[in-house]
């Protein structure tokens, strides 16, 4: 358990069972007054916010997190399906889930998957991941400005913008953790 | 804020306080920072030194020393808390606090109105405009509640972070609010027969609360009795109880009636200085981060 005043800022606590995490912190005193740590709580299943206020008397449960490596195997619908490295045990995320991360999943990636009493709650992908580009207006030979942006598709219909040089059919590196552009790895 | 623009403002404001004190006629003083007993209150930790405590408040021994016959006294100095870390708080900070002999609260609300203001002059910021608000109105107006008459520590230290601190930071200016529950006097004197309040003020300034002050409590009896009851309160959360500070009590029956005011000075260079936190004025901070 911790007391409320090991309470901080991205610290991840168990609220009636579900894993949350505080992502804003402050500690009030009204003169005289208790000690009172404010703190705004994500929920980490269902996303929703809240705001709570604990006293110095109370206590919080910790939450038991664990990180285990898997690779992604294949792909069942709207459920992606990874197995563990060691165990080769199964563990599925939804797309829902995974969001716009889903576009970054390859064959064989290795990622880690993040459990709260063996529910999968997060993946974290490598941070860079090599695609070529589908579809982008043809690039202005010679204009090398980076600053300038257009609309492209990867081959499995991700949107993003990329620099005007950008062809179809170059290779480029995307950043798993903005899904933006990084750099062009070879041209197509 | 850089170390030495940081240390130039407090220099600054150091002297302006030390001139406003001493155009006012005060005497500083110096009092002990390690102590055998700190002064024991509901929820004020103190933090050891040894076999004995820093202290969180020089206030027990400005009254000795109003006892001993001074009348207008004064010290600007560090204080300690035990696990006050945040924002707006840190264990180890400078407070002023000064004491008037055969005063009240009014006396040093007086005092502190025209110190703030000079100040603000001294650093070329418009003064405060000065608001007043009694504790039973201002939460009749905020939830319809009045702790005087039906009093809750906890309802009553939420409605002052969640409703009258933002109420005060929207207002803006400066804020006295006056006459607290008896359950809230701290080391205030009680008056009244129907509805008992306790002579004590709390000054807000842009909704961060700055000073405590009281028509200070001289009845050593009534002393001895809420320091017992803080110690039964204190027992049942598992806090240290400190030992009662008898030599304090003694003193306390040479007073008949004194005004003391207690303001903490980092918390008035964020003001004067238009910054948000204490890491914005207080140089060496990271010990505690």
């Amino acid at each position: 358990m911790y007391s409320a005043s090991d309470l901080k800022k991205g610290l991840k606590i168990e609220i009636d069972g579900d894993p949350c995490v505080i992502t804003q912190f402050e500690f009030s005193k009204p003169g005289k007054g208790q000690a009172l740590y404010r703190c705004k709580i994500k929920n980490l299943i269902s996303g929703n916010t809240f705001d709570k206020t604990y006293r110095s008397v109370e206590k919080v449960d910790k939450c038991a997190l664990i990180s285990r490596d898997y690779t992604f195997s294949y792909l069942d619908g709207d459920t992606y399906v990874f197995s563990d490295n060691e165990t080769y045990e199964e563990a599925l995320l939804s797309s829902e889930l995974l969001g716009d991360r889903r576009y970054f999943i390859v064959d064989d990636m290795s990622v880690e998957i993040l459990f709260h009493n063996d529910r999968a709650l997060d993946v974290t992908l490598p941070n860079f991941i090599e695609l070529t580009i589908a579809e982008t207006e043809p690039g202005a030979r010679g204009d090398t400005a980076t600053n300038v942006m257009k609309p492209a598709k990867i081959e499995n219909v991700y949107e993003l913008n990329v620099p005007i040089f950008i062809n179809e059919g170059d290779l480029i590196r995307i950043d798993t953790r903005t899904g933006e552009y990084a750099d062009r790895v070879a041209k197509g | 804020m850089e170390v030495r623009s940081a240390l130039e403002a407090r220099d600054q404001l150091l002297k302006g306080i030390r001139s406003w004190f001493s155009d006012a006629a005060f005497v500083e003083v110096e009092t002990p920072l390690v102590l055998s007993t700190p002064c024991m209150e509901e929820h004020i930790d103190a933090m050891s030194c040894g076999d004995r405590f820093l202290r969180t408040s020089p206030e027990l021994y400005h009254k000795r020393i109003l006892a001993g016959g001074m009348k207008k006294i004064y010290e600007v100095g560090r204080c300690f808390r035990a696990d006050e870390v945040g924002r707006l708080h840190h264990p180890e900070y400078t407070m002023l606090e000064w004491y008037r002999l055969d005063a009240t609260y009014e006396d040093v609300m007086r005092d502190a109105q025209s110190l703030i203001t000079k100040l603000a002059q001294h650093f070329s910021t418009p003064p405060p405009t000065f608001h007043t608000f009694r504790v039973k109105d201002l939460f009749m107006e905020l939830t319809g509640w009045n702790p005087l008459a039906s009093f809750d520590a906890d309802r009553f230290d939420e409605v002052l972070c969640e409703q009258v601190e933002p109420y005060f930071t929207a207002l803006g200016g400066a804020s006295f609010l006056m006459d607290y529950p008896k359950e809230a006097a701290a080391l205030a004197r009680c008056v009244g027969t129907k509805e008992i309040h306790a002579e004590r003020w709390e000054l807000y300034v842009n909704g961060v609360e700055l000073a405590n002050a009281y028509s200070e409590l001289t009845d050593p009896e009534e002393q001895r009795n809420r320091f017992e009851q803080w110690a039964g309160k204190r027992a049942s959360r598992n806090q240290v109880i400190y030992p009662i500070d008898e030599a304090f009590l003694e003193a306390l029956s040479h007073i008949s009636a004194a005004g003391g005011a207690a303001l903490g000075v980092d918390r008035l260079l964020l003001w004067l200085l238009d910054k948000d936190t204490l890491d914005d004025v207080l140089p060496f901070r990271e010990v505690w981060k």
